[in-house]
């Protein structure tokens, strides 16, 4: 092998397969998303954007919208916050407590929520024995909020490692020399912790920002988006609309519109993030 | 003491489903069982099984394809230079940002073009969209890690790029790419829209969607989901108690020097 040829052929196979498998297939979205297919009937006639002026005009893509864009700052809001008073609580050490921590994170998601499922039940659910009178999955305001709670519950583990990460790359004399001026612990935790702690909490807010907001797995277990569409997310309803009424054309419409949301989350990310160092 | 209550919400749910999966299917409208029973586990019969056997193959496939392809690739980007090396490292991560819906129809459609819809094999290349990102990210970020004189000592002494990767970094390198199985393994024991969306057949079904997917003859059958559920879950607490070291390196490397 030549030398200077190694290292293209080295990343060859990697480069080829990420292509085939994401890149290749986003843009084939695009494509199919300016015919009109459908697939049982395979038919496949060139539209142009009509997909797309539908979309614009209609009100079940808006509330898909709406819905993910509160799921995704509710859950990702709430884990932040419990993530890093996890993360404080796992700086004291304790292996166990933290794989203990770690097992909602390793389950399948579709686990957690037939779990959560079996809690929210309305006849003989644990938390409805509890707390009696909330209609947990079966009303359209209780079912957004108990599917951020199976999200909150399954990703706060991995919220609170990364911060864990991040407490522990704080510098002890830091903290040290803060104690010796007299800091008291929370004024401690405010002008030292928390600024230190920036970069460590803007990577987990990327992270679980675009993940959350491309949640499928638990809404399609709990409640596949009902009751009434109130917890169907831009995910389920363009793989409704792809796998249950065969319509490619719209489903990539909606496809590439949910991947456009992602895109434009992440590149604001980016640059906040870029700005930053 | 401060750890009971985050103990009892993380915890509580999997003992709860734990209890629930040895409950009597007669006593479930009481508060609590007057017994414990194993039928739910004994009435989960061989169709589970087969689903645990089909996600075994189908996570092993894909560790084994991205280890394949991922651990030359990352120890190139790591430790050569070649135009467009920072590109694909980035365009990786961009990749494993992409929502898995945003490929399905064009994915679908091509498997089925390449007669691999609806079969386990068929599930790995879909799979390595995430898989494959996360091995060249971790194992990158270890070879970089592993200092400089150790590979001009191998160049140094005739090596190609390529024997330095073979005889010295891949032997170092084992940790690394056992943390990185791990994780792949994990991800993809639990991945459920691909899944979902490319097979049909009932009995290629993996855990995620035979879970998604259980139905009883009449109502709900809470018992035997709480016991399939455990089940599914088992092999994962196992690994998660054995590794959890490895599990949070792996999910924390780059967090903190980024």
């Amino acid at each position: 092998m030549n030398a200077r040829r190694q290292p293209l052929i080295m990343v060859a196979p990697a480069a080829a397969l990420l292509c085939g498998v994401a890149l290749l297939p986003v843009l084939a979205a695009i494509w199919i998303s300016l015919h009109r297919s459908i697939l049982v009937f395979q038919e496949r006639r060139f539209l142009g954007l009509s997909n797309y002026q539908f979309l614009l005009g209609d009100e079940r893509f808006w509330s898909a919208l709406a819905t993910t864009a509160w799921f995704t700052a509710v859950a990702v809001a709430a884990e932040l916050i419990l993530g890093l008073w996890v993360a404080l609580l796992l700086q004291r050490g304790g292996g166990i407590f933290r794989a203990a921590i770690l097992l909602p994170w390793a389950i399948p998601t579709a686990v957690s929520a037939r779990l959560w499922a079996w809690l929210f039940n309305a006849d003989y659910g644990l938390l409805h024995r509890l707390v009696p009178g909330i209609d947990w999955l079966g009303s359209p305001r209780a079912a957004l909020h108990a599917a951020i709670l199976v999200d909150v519950w399954k990703t706060t583990p991995f919220v609170a490692l990364i911060l864990l990460a991040g407490l522990q790359a704080i510098p002890e004399e830091v903290v040290k020399a803060a104690r010796v001026d007299g800091a008291r612990p929370f004024r401690l935790f405010l002008s030292i912790t928390l600024p230190l702690l920036r970069p460590a909490i803007l990577l987990a807010l990327l992270f679980r920002t675009l993940d959350a907001f491309r949640v499928f797995d638990a809404i399609y277990v709990l409640t596949e988006g009902g009751p009434a569409n109130s917890t169907e997310t831009l995910s389920i309803y363009a793989f409704k609309t792809l796998m249950r009424s065969g319509d490619f054309g719209y489903g990539s419409a909606l496809s590439v519109a949910t991947f456009a949301c992602v895109l434009v989350l992440g590149l604001g990310f980016l640059r906040v993030l870029g700005t930053r160092r | 003491m401060k750890r009971a209550p985050v103990l009892l919400f993380f915890l509580g749910p999997l003992l709860w489903q734990l209890l629930t999966s040895l409950w009597p299917e007669a006593e479930l409208t009481r508060p609590l069982p007057r017994s414990l029973t194993l039928a739910n586990y004994a009435g989960l019969g061989g169709s589970f099984a087969r689903a645990a056997l089909n996600s075994l193959l189908v996570a092993a496939g894909t560790t084994a394809l991205c280890l394949a392809a991922g651990a030359y690739a990352a120890f190139a980007i790591a430790r050569l230079q070649f135009r467009g090396r920072s590109l694909l490292l980035g365009a990786s991560l961009a990749i494993s940002m992409f929502p898995p819906i945003a490929t399905v129809s064009p994915l679908y459609l091509l498997l089925r073009a390449a007669g691999l819809r609806d079969s386990l094999a068929g599930l790995v290349l879909p799979y390595s969209t995430f898989a494959l990102p996360l091995t060249l990210w971790l194992l990158t970020s270890y070879f970089r890690e592993l200092p400089d004189d150790l590979f001009r000592a191998a160049r140094v002494d005739g090596c190609t790029p390529w024997q330095a990767f073979v005889h010295v970094f891949l032997p170092l390198a084992t940790p690394a790419l056992a943390t990185t199985a791990i994780l792949v393994f994990i991800f993809s024991w639990n991945e459920l829209l691909y899944a979902l969306a490319f097979v049909s057949t009932p009995a290629k079904r993996t855990i995620p969607v035979a879970i998604a997917l259980f139905a009883g003859e009449h109502l709900e059958p809470w018992g035997q989901i709480a016991a399939a559920s455990v089940t599914a879950t088992l092999p994962l607490a196992l690994l998660t108690f054995l590794f959890q070291r490895r599990i949070v390196r792996g999910l924390t490397a780059g967090a903190v020097r980024e």
